[in-house]
C-alpha cells in the first residue's frame, strides 16, 4: 500500500511558539486517519500543512511521493472540510458545491450532473437554490463535505467537522462518513478532541500532544497497548499504577496504565489465581452512566483508583455498593501496561 | 448565607429605576428611542419636506419675492441647457471621484483588513483618520498651495523629468487648465483626497468580516488567487465598496467649497445653490437643485440594488 502523506521530521513555529516539533508520520493510501489531541497540540497544523495553507519551517512533506513544498493548495490533490465549514455565504449551495469544477474549467453540463450527483449522495436534493444561511448545522456540514469530495481529491482532510453538531446527528454523520469512505476509497485524514470519536472512526490514529506524536496505531493497539502517560489518559480513561516498592520484583516495577473496566471489584476478598493482584480501598464515589457504573475508590497509600462495572443483568448482581463501603479491587497482572517514562517533559 | 440572601435589599432610587425597566423592556425601547426618532422626524424629515414644498413655489422676476402657490415653473426652469450641464459636470465628478476612490481605498483596505495586526494596523487607522481632525478648509487650501502653479507637484515634475508630461496633462481639453490648482484634474484630486477615508472604511470593515477560511476554502477548491479574488473576495467586499461610494458620491454632489477653491471657474451644483440661495436670493430654485442630488441618489442606490449590492446585508 503506497503511502498517501508523508512527514519527515516537520517543524512549524510561529515565531517562538513551536506548532509541531519534529513530526514524523506516513498516512497509507485509502485509510481512515485520525488525528487525535487536545488543542493546541499541532493536529490542525498538520492539516494546514497537508492542505498548503502553511509551509513548513523545517522538514519534509510527500504527497503521494512528491514533494509538496512548492506546490500551492490549488495545485494540490487534497481537499479540506474546514471546521466552520467555510461555505461561500455569496454563492447558492449549488454554486458553493460547483465552485471546485467551475474554476478547474469543468463544462456546464459535466458540473451539473457532478453537482446533482454529489448532492444527492449527501441528501440535499432540491436545496441547491437555497443560501447557506438558510441551512441547519447539520445540512451545512453535508454540504462542505460534498462541495470537497465533487473534486474528486486523492485526501480528503476534515477538521473537527461534527464538533459543531449536536450528539444524535453527530453519531449519525459518524456512520456516514465511514460509510462514505469505503464506498469513494478516497484517504480521509480526520481531525478530532473526541476520543471516542476518533476510536470509532479510524482505521489508524496518531495521538498528539504539544506538537509531538505520542502514539500512532490501530485504535485497538493504542486502547489496549498505550505506550505513553499521555495516550493511556487521553484515549480512553486510564488508572496509572506506580509499582517501585521494594516487593515487586524488579522487572515489574514502572509505571502501568490499568483501564477501569479491567478492574474487578468486589466486597469479599477475591480468590484468584497467581497473577491476580488485589487491593482493599473505600468507595469516595459512585457514578451512575446507564450501560455502566464508575466506582473511584480511595486506597490506603493516597492514591484512588476507578473502576467501570457494566450494567449487567438485574441490579441484584451489581454490587450494592454505596460511597463510604469498604471493596476489594482485583486486576490481573496482565492487563497492566508498561508506559514509557520518558514523556515527563 | 442563608440569612444575607433573606436580607432585605435597601432600595436604592437607581435601582429602582433599573428594576422599572428590567421589567417592562418595551419601556426601555420606547425611553431609548423617542429622542432619536423625534430629532429625525422633525429636525431631519421636517427640513426635507420644507424643501421639497420650497422647490414647487417661485419667484417673482421683479419684486424678488417668493410666490407661495403650486407651481412646476421652477422645474422648468431647472431643466435649461445651463442648469442641466451643471448638473452632468456634478455628476460626472462624482463618479470618477468614487470610481478612483474604490481603485485607491481598494488595496489599503486590503492590507489593513487581512495583512495588518497590532502597531501596523494602528498606525493605519491613525493614518486614515487623521486628516478627518483637522479642518477640511485648511486641507483644502493645503491642496491649492501643492497644485499651484509655483507649488510643489509642479517642482517635483519638473525635478524628476516629468515636466512635459503634466504639461501635456494641463493641455487636454476640459480638463486640463493653466495650472493643477486651476483644472478638473485638480477638482478630482482633491475630491480622492478629502473623501478618501469614507472609502475605505466601509470596505476595510467588509473584508474584515470575510473569514480567513472562506479564502483558504477558495483555495484548496482550485482556485488560483486571481479567481479567489474575483470570485470571493470581491463579491463579499462589494456592500462595502457600494457604502463607500454612497460618501463619496454624495458627498461630491453635494460639496460647494472645494470646486470654489480649486478648479476652472465652472459650476457644480452646490455652487449653484450656494449662489441661488445666498446671492441671489432665489430659494425656490435652490430648493429644485438640491432636490436632484436626491433623485440621483436614488437612482444610484436603486442600480446598486440590483447588482446585489445589499443581498449580503
Amino acid at each position: 500500500m503506497d503511502s498517501a502523506v508523508r512527514f519527515r521530521k516537520v517543524f512549524l513555529r510561529y515565531g517562538s511558539v513551536v506548532a509541531l516539533d519534529g513530526i514524523d508520520l506516513e498516512i497509507r493510501s485509502g485509510e481512515f486517519f485520525g488525528i487525535l489531541g487536545p488543542s493546541g497540540s499541532g493536529k490542525t497544523s498538520c492539516l494546514r500543512l497537508i492542505a498548503g495553507f502553511d509551509r513548513p519551517s523545517d522538514g519534509m512533506i510527500e504527497l503521494h511521493g512528491r514533494a509538496a513544498a512548492a506546490v500551492p493548495p490549488y495545485d494540490r490533490d487534497v481537499n479540506t472540510v474546514f471546521q466552520d465549514y467555510a461555505l461561500f455565504p455569496h454563492m447558492t449551495i449549488e454554486q458553493n458545491v460547483a465552485f471546485g469544477l467551475m474554476v478547474k474549467g469543468v463544462d456546464r453540463r459535466e458540473r451539473r450532473i457532478r453537482v446533482d450527483e454529489m448532492l444527492a449522495m449527501v441528501r440535499l436534493e432540491g436545496l441547491g437554490e437555497r443560501r447557506p444561511s438558510q441551512l441547519s448545522g447539520g445540512q451545512r456540514q453535508r454540504v462542505a463535505l460534498a462541495r470537497a469530495l465533487v473534486n474528486r481529491p486523492s485526501v480528503l482532510l476534515l477538521d473537527e467537522p461534527l464538533g459543531a453538531l449536536d450528539l444524535k446527528l453527530r453519531q449519525q454523520m459518524q456512520v456516514e462518513l465511514r460509510l462514505l469512505q469505503r464506498a469513494l476509497g478516497i484517504t480521509f485524514i480526520f481531525v478530532t478532541h473526541d476520543q471516542g470519536e476518533a476510536l470509532s472512526m479510524s482505521d489508524r490514529l496518531a495521538v498528539f500532544n504539544r506538537g509531538r506524536i505520542e502514539q500512532v496505531g490501530t485504535p485497538e493497539e493504542i486502547y489496549e497497548r498505550p505506550s505513553t502517560r499521555f495516550a493511556a489518559e487521553f484515549v480512553g480513561d486510564s488508572n496509572i499504577v506506580e509499582r517501585r516498592d521494594p516487593g515487586v520484583a524488579a522487572h515489574e516495577r514502572g509505571v502501568f496504565s490499568l483501564r477501569p473496566e479491567k478492574v474487578h471489584l468486589s466486597t469479599r476478598e477475591p480468590e484468584f489465581g497467581e497473577h491476580a493482584i488485589s487491593v482493599r480501598g473505600e468507595v469516595a464515589d459512585v457514578q451512575f452512566h446507564g450501560a455502566s457504573v464508575r466506582y473511584v475508590v480511595s486506597l490506603p497509600d493516597g492514591e484512588s483508583m476507578t473502576a467501570v462495572v457494566g450494567n449487567l443483568g438485574s441490579r441484584a448482581e451489581a454490587p450494592a455498593v454505596e460511597p463510604g463501603a469498604r471493596v476489594w479491587l482485583s486486576w490481573n497482572s496482565s492487563d497492566l501496561h508498561r508506559l514509557s517514562e520518558s514523556d515527563s517533559r | 448565607m442563608a440569612s444575607a440572601m433573606q436580607a432585605p435589599l435597601r432600595p436604592r432610587p437607581g435601582r429602582m429605576l433599573s428594576t422599572v425597566l428590567l421589567l417592562r423592556p418595551k419601556l426601555l425601547l420606547a425611553l431609548l428611542l423617542l429622542p432619536p426618532l423625534l430629532w429625525l422626524a422633525v429636525v431631519y424629515l421636517g427640513a426635507m419636506f420644507a424643501l421639497l414644498v420650497q422647490s414647487f413655489f417661485s419667484i417673482d422676476e421683479f419684486t424678488g419675492l417668493i410666490e407661495r402657490t403650486f407651481t412646476l415653473r421652477t422645474y422648468a426652469e431647472l431643466l435649461r441647457p445651463a442648469h442641466l450641464d451643471i448638473i452632468l459636470r456634478t455628476a460626472a465628478m462624482a463618479a470618477a471621484v468614487t470610481l478612483a476612490s474604490v481603485l485607491v481605498a481598494f488595496p489599503i483596505a486590503y492590507y489593513m483588513a487581512r495583512y495588518a495586526t497590532g502597531r501596523a494596523k494602528t498606525v493605519f487607522y491613525l493614518a486614515v483618520m487623521l486628516p478627518l481632525w483637522s479642518s477640511y478648509l485648511v486641507r483644502v487650501y493645503a491642496w491649492k498651495l501643492i497644485l499651484a502653479k509655483e507649488g510643489i507637484v509642479t517642482w517635483l515634475a519638473a525635478e524628476l523629468g516629468a515636466g512635459s508630461w503634466l504639461d501635456a496633462l494641463l493641455s487636454v481639453p476640459v480638463i486640463g487648465g493653466t495650472a493643477l490648482s486651476v483644472s478638473y484634474v485638480g477638482t478630482f484630486t482633491v475630491f480622492v483626497y478629502i473623501w478618501l477615508p469614507f472609502m475605505i472604511l466601509p470596505i476595510q470593515a467588509a473584508l474584515e468580516r470575510v473569514p480567513q477560511s472562506i479564502i483558504e476554502a477558495s483555495a484548496d477548491l482550485g482556485a488560483p488567487p486571481h479567481r479567489t479574488f474575483r470570485n470571493v473576495i470581491l463579491p463579499l467586499a462589494f456592500p462595502g465598496v457600494v457604502a463607500g461610494s454612497i460618501f463619496t458620491f454624495s458627498l461630491t454632489l453635494g460639496d460647494y467649497i472645494i470646486p470654489q477653491i480649486i478648479g476652472s471657474s465652472r459650476l457644480f451644483l452646490g455652487q449653484v445653490v450656494y449662489i441661488q440661495q445666498g446671492t441671489a436670493g432665489n430659494i425656490p430654485m435652490a430648493a429644485a437643485f438640491c432636490v436632484v442630488p436626491i433623485i440621483v441618489m436614488s437612482i444610484y442606490l436603486s442600480v446598486a440594488k440590483r447588482l446585489g449590492a445589499f443581498d449580503a446585508l
